[in-house]
């Protein structure tokens, strides 16, 4: 299988501070990679580059087989790319939004004209078509977006945090809309904060932090580099957490988390069903009062913890990456 | 198709955005309609009936500078726009289209000079109303007016520089009016600039607003052997001035706007 996306040790410095340090990757055709990783890590960094918008210092890069530097011009007219930042205009209808990008694709007035049209069905905007973007709600404003990364047909799509800030169905329904893309056989190159959506949309998933691929694979060959199931119980007094760590210390096969606000404490285990019985019996017999218990399978909250050692949302702030 | 077709399609196509954008933005619209009427009425009445010139009705004087007045005014718009897309990702999605990049800054400056082209028109007319009059021959007159023009289009690159060097629309404008508000008063466009004390005398005289001024003066035949024209050179050649002044500010900041824009989006 022919790879549509590969880039090989990328560098990217601002200043002092590195945005990408030979981050590299490969997408093969017709897959999803998800780029996942904590604000900072340098996914939007890595989409920019991939997408023409940035040189970088050092490395290659070559999208559907061109050369993101040297055929930077030829490669426009075979990648679409959405952003975090919806890029559309306000005060243009969502018509004219896509039949201006099918102009500057130079597809001609008639063909720009039809594509929208079309666009605009598939994304369940034609009623919305002759009104002003300004009025659309944030999901509206995401998919019309999308839709102008497709007006080309592009093989390759990168969609940078497509769902970041909306709420949970327009997410959802943005999902499916993306799901729809891939069957029809489009690259594409996905970055997201949220694990689940990795989970949900990717074949692969990259796990960045501090402008590197710090661990690659599927979600569930990822969730085995962490090992087995957790044992999860959540109390209703922070003085009982120590005591239950140490109490089920030999239970556990990795360093237990606790979250002491949500009075929770996480235990990886071997033996899933046996431990919680083990657990569940401490607990009655130390008359510790629990408000919660349960066996679940790691998340990839987990994953980027044992990874990285700390959680994905640890560095969030709200400073834009592309800022940076 | 070639680069230059490219280009010309392409710039066609912004230039057609921005027109729309202008047509649904009221405070844009306000900006075209209203404030050049306002400043004819207030100009023409407040100060009219205060100031007086030998040989000439002030109104008549008048016009002219705020013809000049509200093209530097006016001009603001295509570095105010232009940060506000700053701000948003609409050069990302531009900068991944196989579109000629020439195409963002020539659409909106072509978009704003027909915005200007309204004004002026607009101007013109309640200047008619209010008892401005061409007392050049139609020729001359054209020629007032497309010097007109060319200067709004000059400027607007320059704001385009300024903006795509301060890249935030609040800085801008604070710039801007700190800029522009000096640059039109200390000059001939609603007084007569011999009269000002020595140094502000020289500032006015060699002020480029104050060649347009005269120049438009000239072509349009706002002037009167009553009031002599001062001694300052780009005074006594107001005309040629005018498009010497207009070369150069083409010829240095339509290069660095282009520059600016270029480092501005790829950072």
């Amino acid at each position: 299988m022919t790879n549509a996306i590969v880039a090989e040790g990328l560098v990217k410095k601002y200043g002092t501070v590195k945005a990408l340090d030979g981050l590299s990757l490969a997408v093969p055709e017709g897959t999803v990679l998800g780029l996942l990783g904590p604000n900072g890590a340098g996914k939007t960094t890595t989409v920019r580059v991939l997408t023409t918008l940035l040189r970088p210092d050092a490395g290659r890069a070559v999208v559907a087989g061109y050369d993101v530097v040297r055929d930077a011009k030829r490669l426009r007219s075979h990648i679409g790319a959405s952003g975090q930042y919806a890029a559309v205009d306000d005060h243009l209808t969502g018509a004219e939004n896509l039949e201006m990008v099918g102009r500057l694709y130079h597809l001609g007035t008639r063909r720009s004209k039809q594509r929208a049209r079309e666009l605009l069905e598939r994304f369940d905007l034609t009623e919305a078509a002759d009104r002003p973007v300004r009025g659309y709600s944030g999901g509206m404003r995401r998919r019309i977006d999308l839709a102008g990364a497709l007006v080309a047909d592009p093989p390759v799509l990168f969609l940078d945090e497509p769902t970041t800030g909306l709420d949970p169905r327009a997410r959802a329904s943005l999902w499916d809309i993306i799901g729809e893309l891939v069957q029809g056989g489009t690259t594409v190159l996905l970055t997201t904060q949220y694990l689940e959506e990795a989970d949900r949309l990717a074949d692969r998933i990259a796990v960045v932090d501090h402008g590197r691929v710090i661990a690659q694979g599927t979600a569930d060959e990822l969730k085995d580099q962490v090992g087995g199931d957790r044992v999860e119980l959540t109390l209703t007094s922070a003085a009982d957490l120590e005591t239950v760590r140490r109490g089920l210390a030999a239970l556990a096969t990795g360093e237990p988390q606790i979250d002491r606000t949500a009075l929770r404490i996480t235990i990886p285990v071997a033996n899933g069903a046996a431990s919680l019985t083990t657990a569940l019996g401490y607990l009655a017999a130390e008359r510790v009062a629990v408000r919660d218990a349960g066996l679940r399978r790691p998340t990839l909250d987990d994953v980027f913890l044992a990874l990285t050692g700390h959680e994905a949302d640890e560095n969030t702030t709200t400073t834009k990456e592309k800022v940076a | 198709m070639n680069a230059l077709q490219m280009a010309l399609a392409d710039g066609i196509t912004i230039t057609k955005r921005n027109a729309l954008k202008i047509r649904r933005a009221p405070d844009l619209l306000g900006g075209v309609v209203m404030l050049p009427i306002i400043f004819v009425l207030l100009f023409a009445y407040v100060f009219g009936s205060m100031i007086d010139l030998p040989g000439i009705s002030y109104k008549e004087y008048l016009l002219p500078g705020i013809f000049v007045q509200t093209i530097v005014t006016s001009a603001q718009i295509t570095g105010y726009t232009l940060t506000q897309d700053l701000q948003k990702g609409i050069f990302d999605r531009f900068r991944t289209l196989p579109m000629a990049p020439s195409a963002v800054l020539t659409g909106q400056t072509i978009s704003d000079l027909l915005m200007n082209m309204a004004s002026i028109v607009i101007m013109g007319l309640v200047g008619l109303l209010v008892g401005w009059r061409i007392n050049s021959s139609p020729g001359e007159a054209l020629l007032g007016f497309l010097l007109l023009v060319l200067f709004a289009y000059a400027f607007s690159w320059v704001t385009a520089t300024v903006a795509l060097a301060l890249r935030t629309p609040e800085v801008f404008n604070n710039i801007a009016t700190l800029v522009s508000l000096p640059m039109v008063f200390l000059s001939n466009a609603f007084v007569d600039s011999s009269r000002l004390p020595g140094p502000l005398q020289a500032v006015a005289e060699w002020n480029p607003v104050s060649t347009f001024v005269q120049a438009t003066r000239e072509l349009f035949g706002n002037t009167n052997p009553a009031m002599p024209v001062p001694a300052a050179w780009p005074l006594q050649h107001a005309v040629t001035a005018s498009l010497l002044w207009s070369a150069l500010l083409l010829v240095v900041f339509v290069p660095l706007a282009t520059r600016l824009y270029k480092r501005a989006v790829s950072a």
